[in-house]
């Protein structure tokens, strides 16, 4: 569904970004990079007037006339940002709730391998292929 | 077919390839993998190597026979030098070279050929399909030139890279050597070679065979570190090499520079080279066992797995944490992106610990993988844990059976998301081998590390639960939980029943269930059911609500029976119609009773309100029914309901109890159905209760301290003597049934009545559940009737 999706470590530098090949990369990384200002204005906002219990989902951060960026933010300030093609409009909000929850899910078993060493490029096949299955069906 | 006259020469080769391939001893090659790997080693297009197969007839046999193994290795041999493939030509060309197999690098053909002829005392080296052999072309031409014992040439290779050094390193010097040298060594001469050593040789092929095996394996350890990894990326990983390696490592090496069994890449490689002599017999069986699964951990492998697990985890059962596995596996000086990989695939849980199983499958892919061998992308299924109890030595080899067990959970664990479908289909393909268990069903509970520890993971993904209703069924009546060695669930249950309704529960250790029940009901519980009812996966709504909780019940049952589970609403019912309670309440011996009772009058208002309703029915009945049992009168009653009554209101109910659920059910669903009703059936209540107090006075079923099982098995009996009559023939079917269940208790019947039982037991909890509910109620009218009495009492003066 989506046309790239990317990792955002706390420090807002990138832990693992992905496009769909065909597009400009370039431009989407752009992209991803503006959204975290969008990123970090929902956090301190939500996070004042909440306390703790803040809403991982974001939502839409940023449309624009080609793509939509949807966000995510863990716990732990890691920041998962899904750009999504405009023409796509069939794309619900659950289902990319279910895209985060599923990247979120992936990211965990990432941290978990002792083997991996927070703050590194993620470079864990399985999360290269969840990631894949999510971008392929958008094309 | 085509008769074959074949040289010497191409006799004995044939032969040794026959072998090879002929894993199973029958004379007769199926189109195993071996075939495949050495018609693939031939470097032949596969269209030719099709052809092949037509030719020497094997597709027409379906397998290849040793005559058409024969036909299609001279038919390699025709095709590799560039002859047109004809069946004329099998015996017309003269002076064909042998069929070369070809492995890994290029100059490995030449080498195999050099190999041949000089090992011819060394065995098949298409059997090493997976080794270079960086050395051995070098080594064999020395060795040509004085056969030495075939078995003496794997030792002297051994020793010889043991001297080298330690590290592998040196080794790759070798094969650029060696390759200069058997090239020259053209077919005509190897072929006179070969003629003079067939004689020789002819008698020992099978062990030149395995010694050339071991041998040529024994150089994959060697070179693995070195050559690049696509050098084995061509050839499926051939399960001879892996399998004879690993089996070196697992045994400790007799002899060596070894400084142990330290996991380090470098003492590793010493290690497989020491152990290769040792294990060469060792593999030669192994050689042949092994093929069919590549990725299969021998026994040796595992113990000495077990072994290093050991060193960092005493304990067996335990889980290694994360970092000390890292520390560990760094040692094999692999690359940090690999061991990753190697975590991703075999930590199975995702939990940042390894457990045993975990660990071998991890080590398994930490050797193969210094064996030069890819990872795969997914765990291969005879390295994936099982969820069986862990037997360290002795289910070892048997653990491919349980792969498909296992199957399920590995269906199921990777649905992180909590599914509860997932999970159940996980329980209920466990609960069948556990028909011992079937009753006490842990859920989270660890019964064994491995399995336990998957449960855990499933439940802890799946926040849920299966927690089964069943329990507080299970535990039927409070007093004999107290007194039987029940299963904590039965107690569990019990106590729930009572206990959950109200806030103290008490003398039960009726803790873990009450959340189990608000867990099955609600889902909300986080914690773990220490026990856990049999199979049936709907949660049971919690059996002993007040009266709050049988609005919850009865919102419980809507949901449960909307889900159709006929047990789930019989059992929804049960609880909402605690009020038929039968007077008859074993008061004295009971204190869990009176711990009801005492909690019953704290507990919600509905109960009273129910309690009172019916009350006034049973107080009747109350003095005289209170030496019977609980149980009793609630099978009367509920008799009376099904056989009378068949609400529609209930259809489930009445399924659950012709499904034949024990007379308890129908009797819990009697009371729901009253309470449903509203009256009517109170009336019917009391009347059954009575007339089944005055038929169940006799029998009182003794608490039973036995198995729950047994309990309710005892239970049932009595009750179906007493009103076997009345029940309807389906039920009186299963209580026939039933009484024969406590004979044959034992696990004999497990098997065959396993579903039988289930549904038994189901009904039994329900019934438990049924009578439970009944007995505080009953507990509920005592400490009515004693307050009033007490007031009475203390107001002489408003006593009128």
């Amino acid at each position: 569904m989506a046309v790239c999706i990317a990792v955002i470590a706390k420090e807002n530098y990138p832990l693992y970004i992905r496009s769909v090949p065909t597009q400009n990369e370039l431009k989407f990384h752009y992209t991803v990079h503006t959204s975290l200002d969008v990123v970090e204005e929902k956090i301190s906002a939500v996070g004042k007037s909440l306390g703790d219990q803040r809403e991982l989902y974001l939502g839409l951060l940023y449309p624009t006339e080609d793509y939509k960026v949807y966000g995510y933010v863990t716990n732990s300030k890691v920041k998962f940002v899904i750009v999504v093609d405009s023409s796509n409009t069939s794309l619900r909000d659950n289902e990319i709730r279910s895209m985060f929850r599923k990247l979120h899910n992936t990211f965990t078993d990432v941290m978990c391998n002792p083997f991996h060493n927070p703050g590194d490029t993620i470079q864990s096949k399985a999360f290269d292929g969840i990631v894949s299955g999510m971008m392929v069906q958008s094309g | 077919m085509e008769s074959l006259t074949l040289s010497d020469v191409e006799q004995k080769y044939y032969s040794d390839l026959f072998a090879y391939c002929d894993t199973d001893n029958t004379k007769k090659v199926a189109s195993n993998g071996r075939v495949l790997d050495l018609f693939r080693a031939a470097q032949l297009p596969s269209e030719v190597v099709l052809q092949i197969t037509e030719l020497c007839g094997a597709t027409r046999l379906g397998h290849f026979g040793r005559s058409q193994f024969y036909i299609a290795l001279k038919l390699i041999a025709i095709a590799q030098s560039g002859l047109p493939l004809r069946v004329e030509s099998l015996n017309s060309v003269k002076d064909l070279p042998l069929p070369r197999f070809v492995v890994g690098k290029n100059e490995a053909e030449a080498r195999h050929v050099a190999l041949y002829q000089d090992t011819d005392s060394q065995g098949l080296y298409p059997a090493s399909a997976a080794a270079v052999m960086p050395r051995p072309p070098g080594r064999g031409l020395q060795n040509k030139k004085a056969p030495p014992p075939s078995t003496s040439l794997p030792v002297h290779e051994v020793v010889q890279p043991l001297a080298a050094s330690v590290e592998p390193q040196p080794e790759p010097t070798s094969p650029v050597v060696s390759p200069d040298q058997s090239p020259p060594t053209s077919p005509p001469s190897w072929r006179k070679h070969k003629r003079q050593h067939s004689g020789g040789n002819v008698d020992r092929p099978p062990v030149v065979a395995a010694a050339g095996a071991v041998w040529t394996q024994f150089r994959e350890p060697q070179t693995a570190p070195v050559s690049a990894e696509g050098m084995w990326a061509s050839h499926s990983p051939p399960p001879p090499g892996q399998e004879s390696w690993v089996s070196f490592t697992a045994d400790t090496p007799p002899s060596s520079t070894l400084p142990g069994m330290h996991p380090s890449s470098v003492q590793e490689s010493t290690t497989i080279r020491t152990v290769a002599s040792a294990a060469m017999t060792n593999e030669i069986q192994r050689q042949s066992s092994g093929y069919d699964d590549p990725w299969k951990i021998t026994d040796e492998q595992r113990q000495y797995y077990i072994n290093q697990f050991k060193t960092i985890q005493p304990d067996l059962t335990g889980f290694i944490p994360g970092s000390a596995a890292k520390e560990f596996f760094t040692k094999s000086k692999l690359p940090i992106l690999e061991l990753s990989h190697i975590w991703e695939l075999s930590d199975f849980d995702k939990d940042g610990a390894l457990t045993l199983d975990e660990f071998c499958a991890a080590f398994h892919l930490v050797v193969a993988r210094k064996n030069g061998y890819d990872l795969p992308e997914k765990l291969p299924e005879s390295l994936m844990p099982k969820l069986i109890d862990l037997d360290d030595s002795a289910e070892v080899p048997e653990q491919t059976a349980d792969v498909g067990y296992s199957g399920s959970p590995v269906e199921v664990t990777p649905n992180k998301s909590p599914s509860m479908p997932s999970l159940n289909q996980a329980w209920q393909e466990m609960n069948p081998n556990n028909e011992d268990t079937a009753i006490v069903h842990p859920v989270p509970i660890r019964m064994t590390p491995s399995k336990i520890h998957m449960q855990e993971m499933e439940l802890k993904r799946t926040g849920s639960d299966n927690n089964h209703p069943t329990s507080p069924l299970l535990t039927k009546p409070p007093e004999l939980d107290e007194e039987a060695k029940l299963p904590a669930s039965m107690k569990f249950v019990a106590a729930n029943t009572v206990g959950e309704g109200y806030s103290s529960s008490d003398s039960f250790t009726s803790d873990p269930e009450p959340i189990t029940r608000q867990r099955s009901q609600s889902g909300t519980s986080p914690e773990p059911l220490k026990v856990v009812a049999p199979p049936p996966p709907p949660p049971r709504p919690h059996p002993t609500h007040s009266r709050s909780s049988s609005l919850d019940m009865n919102r419980t049952f809507a949901a449960t029976s909307a889900a159709g589970q006929a047990q789930a609403s019989a059992i929804a019912y049960l609880p909402a119609v605690p009020p038929r309670p039968l007077p008859t309440q074993t008061s004295a011996p009971h204190t869990g009773l009176r711990v009801e009772a005492e909690a019953a009058p704290g507990a919600a208002a509905g109960l009273a309100t129910t309690a009172a309703a019916t009350t006034t029915a049973a107080a009747t009945t109350s003095p005289q029914q209170i030496p019977q049992q609980p149980n009793f009168a609630d099978f009367s009653q509920f008799q009376a309901f099904a056989a009378s009554e068949q609400p529609s209101s209930l259809p489930e109910v009445d399924k659950h109890s012709e499904a034949g659920p024990v007379e308890k059910a129908p009797e819990g669903a009697g009371p729901l159905r009253t309470v449903k009703s509203d009256g009517q059936v109170d009336e019917r209540a009391s009347a059954s209760v009575n007339s089944a107090k005055g038929a169940s006075g006799p029998i009182a079923p003794p608490p039973k301290p036995v198995r729950r099982r047994l309990k309710s098995e005892d239970e049932l009996r009595p009750e179906d003597e007493q009103h076997g009559p009345q029940k309807s023939n389906v039920i009186a079917a299963v209580l026939s049934t039933q009484p024969s269940i406590p004979r044959s208790v034992g696990k004999d019947k497990k098997a065959i009545q396993a579903s039988i039982r289930r549904n038994k037991e189901t009904n039994t909890v329900l019934a438990r559940l049924n009578s439970e509910l009944q007995q505080q109620l009953k507990d509920l009218l005592e400490e009515r009737i004693s307050l009033e009495v007490q007031l009475e009492q203390l107001r002489p003066f408003s006593h009128l």
